[in-house]
């Protein structure tokens, strides 16, 4: 079991400058997040491009912005469990909360945050009917263990790298790789587009360009998929395969946290903005992207915003009986958990004689 | 002000016809966002980068004179579902005099 004092679902800028505002009231912070790293939107989507609206920043790329983040809230030695998705909330007869991922590792903390952003990145699903059917049973969206495909027959989807470098890969292990894209061109990076081309000119990679997997059949178990090839005369081809991996990139789904009983409106966690960003659930509140509340902005400076007023009302629910008054940092400094002390030079009073 | 009015048929089939501005420098996701002719949270959710395929639209008139598809767009429509030959993401749409009367269909969104 994992105990912290905030446990901050979503490691976005948000969830992280969430983290600095807790380490100056002293609490501690644990973030969950599905992706493998921190940063959330900015590090998936798009780390390389620039942002113009951070105060004080006239521009700075995204994965900047989560780099300075990190650097930032190092002081105060946040824990992290990453590719790792939030599943359920439990409240305890304590007062406590238990968050339990879908690995099944739990966390303890009195106050949950919820600086989801738009919710957890999840593979997009290709709109076949009964796809649902043969989820683990022939069908995967995610290669965890390369070794499951040794000597099996295999097809991927998709044209992206993940799509292109997933099938040279395992065209060294299956039995049979098929990849079967829309188009006739791939979009993936040159290398892998050629190597591509390569192991299909050999045999290695058996390349359906101008095609769709549009449905899977088998009784208990996935035997074939159903590939419609486009084109002149549109003709559809009933392909034997032990896998079926569609690779098209993920896309974020609000996910579990829907089903925790927070009020939600246009797929977004209604707050109270006139004091504190809690939710309808007292100790758990959402910042951030995944907020809503009359005239909310989805904006990184706003979720910075939230995250420190969220803060002084969680410390108020951990202390009840303490008075605090914000300090500045300027004037205070910075005392990190790790007994690193960051502050503002004195002045030297010395009399020159 | 100038606008123009352009008719969007929403996800469930129902057409609406809009005014869309001509110098906010607009583009046809944040039109059909600011009319919420779709869910939030289901349309632009990256923003108008051409990084989600959730403000895919289906031109139904105007072919001629939309702008080309730069890169990103061509990348994202590859692994989008429902394309079709006049699919486009709306956000790379921007609004100009010469759409006038231009009529979209919302794509059907990906699960």
């Amino acid at each position: 079991m994992i105990k912290t004092d905030i446990l901050i679902i979503g490691a976005g800028p948000t969830g992280l400058f969430a983290v600095f505002e807790a380490g100056l009231l002293k609490l501690k912070c644990h973030l969950i997040d599905a992706l493998p790293q921190p940063g959330g939107q900015c590090s998936e989507i798009y780390p390389k491009k620039p942002i113009y609206d951070i105060p004080g920043f006239p521009e700075v790329l995204a994965g900047d912005l989560v780099n300075n983040l990190m650097e930032q809230i190092k002081p105060f030695d946040p824990g992290f469990t990453l590719g790792d998705r939030a599943e359920t909330l439990e409240k305890q007869e304590d007062g406590n909360f238990i968050v339990t991922t879908t690995r099944g590792v739990k966390h303890q903390a009195p106050i949950v945050v919820i600086a989801g952003g738009l919710g957890s990145f999840e593979p997009r699903k290709p709109p076949i009917p009964v796809i649902g059917n043969y989820e683990d049973k022939g069908v995967a969206y995610i290669i965890r263990d390369p070794e499951v495909y040794r000597d099996k027959r295999v097809v991927i989807a998709g044209g992206g790298d993940s799509a292109l470098d997933w099938s040279i890969f395992l065209s060294g292990i299956a039995k049979e790789v098929s990849l079967v894209h829309r188009r006739n061109d791939f979009r993936g990076a040159l290398d892998s587009v050629e190597k591509v081309e390569e192991l299909s000119k050999i045999g290695k990679i058996n390349l359906i360009t101008g095609a769709e997997v549009v449905d899977l059949k088998g009784e208990d178990s996935l035997d074939a998929v159903v590939i419609r090839h486009s084109g002149e005369a549109v003709s559809e081809e009933v392909k034997p395969t032990d896998y079926f991996i569609p690779l098209f990139g993920l896309s974020p789904k609000l996910g579990p946290i829907g089903d925790w009983g927070l009020e939600i409106e246009k797929n977004a966690i209604k707050v109270d903005n006139s004091f504190d960003y809690q939710t309808n659930i007292p100790g758990v509140y959402a910042i951030g992207d995944v907020n809503t509340y009359p005239g909310k902005l989805k904006l990184i400076l706003c979720g910075f915003h939230e995250a420190a007023i969220m803060c002084q009302s969680a410390y108020q629910r951990i202390f009840p009986d303490k008075r605090y008054v914000m300090k500045y940092t300027t004037v205070s400094g910075i005392d990190g958990f790790d007994g690193s002390r960051k502050e503002a030079k004195r002045e030297v009073v010395k009399s020159i004689n | 002000m100038s606008d123009i009015k352009i008719t969007i048929i929403d996800r469930e089939g129902e057409a609406h016809v809009v005014n869309a501005p001509v110098d906010m420098n607009m583009n046809l996701m944040e039109v059909i966002r600011s009319y919420e002719l779709a869910p939030e949270g289901t349309i632009g959710i990256c923003g108008g980068m051409a990084m989600c395929a959730s403000c895919q639209c289906y031109m139904l008139s105007h072919e001629h004179i939309l702008p080309e598809k730069k890169y990103e767009e061509e990348d994202m429509l590859d692994q989008a579902f429902f394309v079709q030959d006049n699919s486009r993401l709306s956000c790379q749409i921007f609004i100009t005099k010469e759409m006038e009367g231009l009529e979209v269909k919302i794509a059907p969104t990906a699960t």
